[in-house]
């Protein structure tokens, strides 16, 4: 069976995607991708230190692999609008995950600049995945805007809490006629299968894989959770129930 | 004569281009994406831009991130 993920016209197997941020050793970094088979990463874009050479991160990202340059830093939709056309100059493509975050404490994203920058920048021909905390009325604005996917959070970003906001992410799933990108806050293998489960098109975890004892084994949990999960959610789960059913027949007992 | 680079005031002691004035830094600059004056500048015109007083540039390149 087939079971593509497609984004702005290009195909996804691999429904897990992943981050490069807190790695303590970036050379581990083409070791997870490759060994889980994934498909779609993270960047996010700085300045330059012009005193030292810093290394170069795309020096670790396979280049079969789709690039998804953040937005982080940005504060309000122009910012985010600046960041991701820099990022485009960069050659790497022109898909850009929006990230517009004021709030230090928490990181929650600004739901309505996130909406304005969308907006935006899908005009300006990128393939717009908007990172969101879960609220069906913005979801609706960034599909009528024309993003390409919404990325709703589970938990804060880098609390491995999972799928905190799980109700409010089904009715996504349920509303929006756009992949679901569950992102940030997942910290297991078992909450992505959740996610998946529940018909989400895609999980992204960077910190559950990066601060793992062990990313490489870790990515590779993560990836076979979100296929396991995909898999449940194409099959149909059975019903639950409050009584008992009995699997076994109730007749032909012995007397 | 003044310019801001990165945040940072920096002073030039003679005229340059951004081609020069980035030569001139211990970067690599295959992988920077260069703004001059809040406009993204191609790396084929980089020698074609003067710096002058009070000139505004970024230099950024790709990090890890989530």
């Amino acid at each position: 069976m087939t079971d593509k993920l497609i984004i702005g016209g290009k195909e996804i197997t691999n429904r897990f995607f992943t981050g490069t941020g807190k790695h303590a050793n970036n050379a581990i970094i083409p070791q997870l991708v490759n060994e889980s088979g994934i498909e779609v990463i993270t960047v996010a874009l700085r300045r330059v230190d012009l005193t030292s050479p810093q290394e170069n991160i795309l020096n670790y990202i396979p280049k079969r692999c789709i690039l998804l340059p953040n937005t982080s830093g940005a504060r309000n939709a122009e910012e985010a609008v600046r960041i991701a056309k820099l990022a485009r100059a960069c050659g790497c493509g022109n898909w850009v995950k929006i990230e517009v975050i004021s709030d230090n404490k928490y990181l929650l994203p600004d739901n309505y600049e996130t909406a304005k920058a969308t907006e935006m920048l899908v005009k300006e021909g990128f393939v717009v995945l908007p990172y969101v905390s879960p609220d069906l009325m913005v979801a609706k604005d960034l599909e009528n805007a024309g993003a390409a996917a919404v990325m709703p959070l589970g938990a804060p970003i880098g609390t491995n809490r999972g799928l905190q906001t799980r109700e409010l992410i089904r009715i996504l799933i349920d509303e929006i006629n756009l992949p679901i990108i569950v992102d940030a806050g997942i910290g297991r293998p078992s909450e992505a299968a959740e996610a998946m489960e529940m018909g989400a098109a895609a999980v992204l975890a960077n910190t559950a894989v990066a601060t793992a004892r062990d990313p490489v084994t870790m990515a590779k949990a993560f990836s076979m959770a979100v296929e396991a999960g995909r898999k449940a959610y194409l099959a149909g789960l059975g019903p639950v129930k409050v009584e008992a059913e009995a699997s076994s027949p109730l007749t032909g007992f012995l007397d | 004569m003044t310019v801001k680079v990165n945040g940072k005031e920096e002073v030039l002691e003679k005229e340059i281009s951004l081609l020069q004035f980035l030569q001139s830094k211990n970067i690599d600059l295959d992988v920077v994406v260069v703004e001059y004056n809040y406009d993204i500048v191609q790396r084929d015109k980089w020698g074609e831009i003067t710096l002058k007083e009070g000139d505004n540039l970024e230099v950024l390149q790709f990090v890890g991130g989530g």
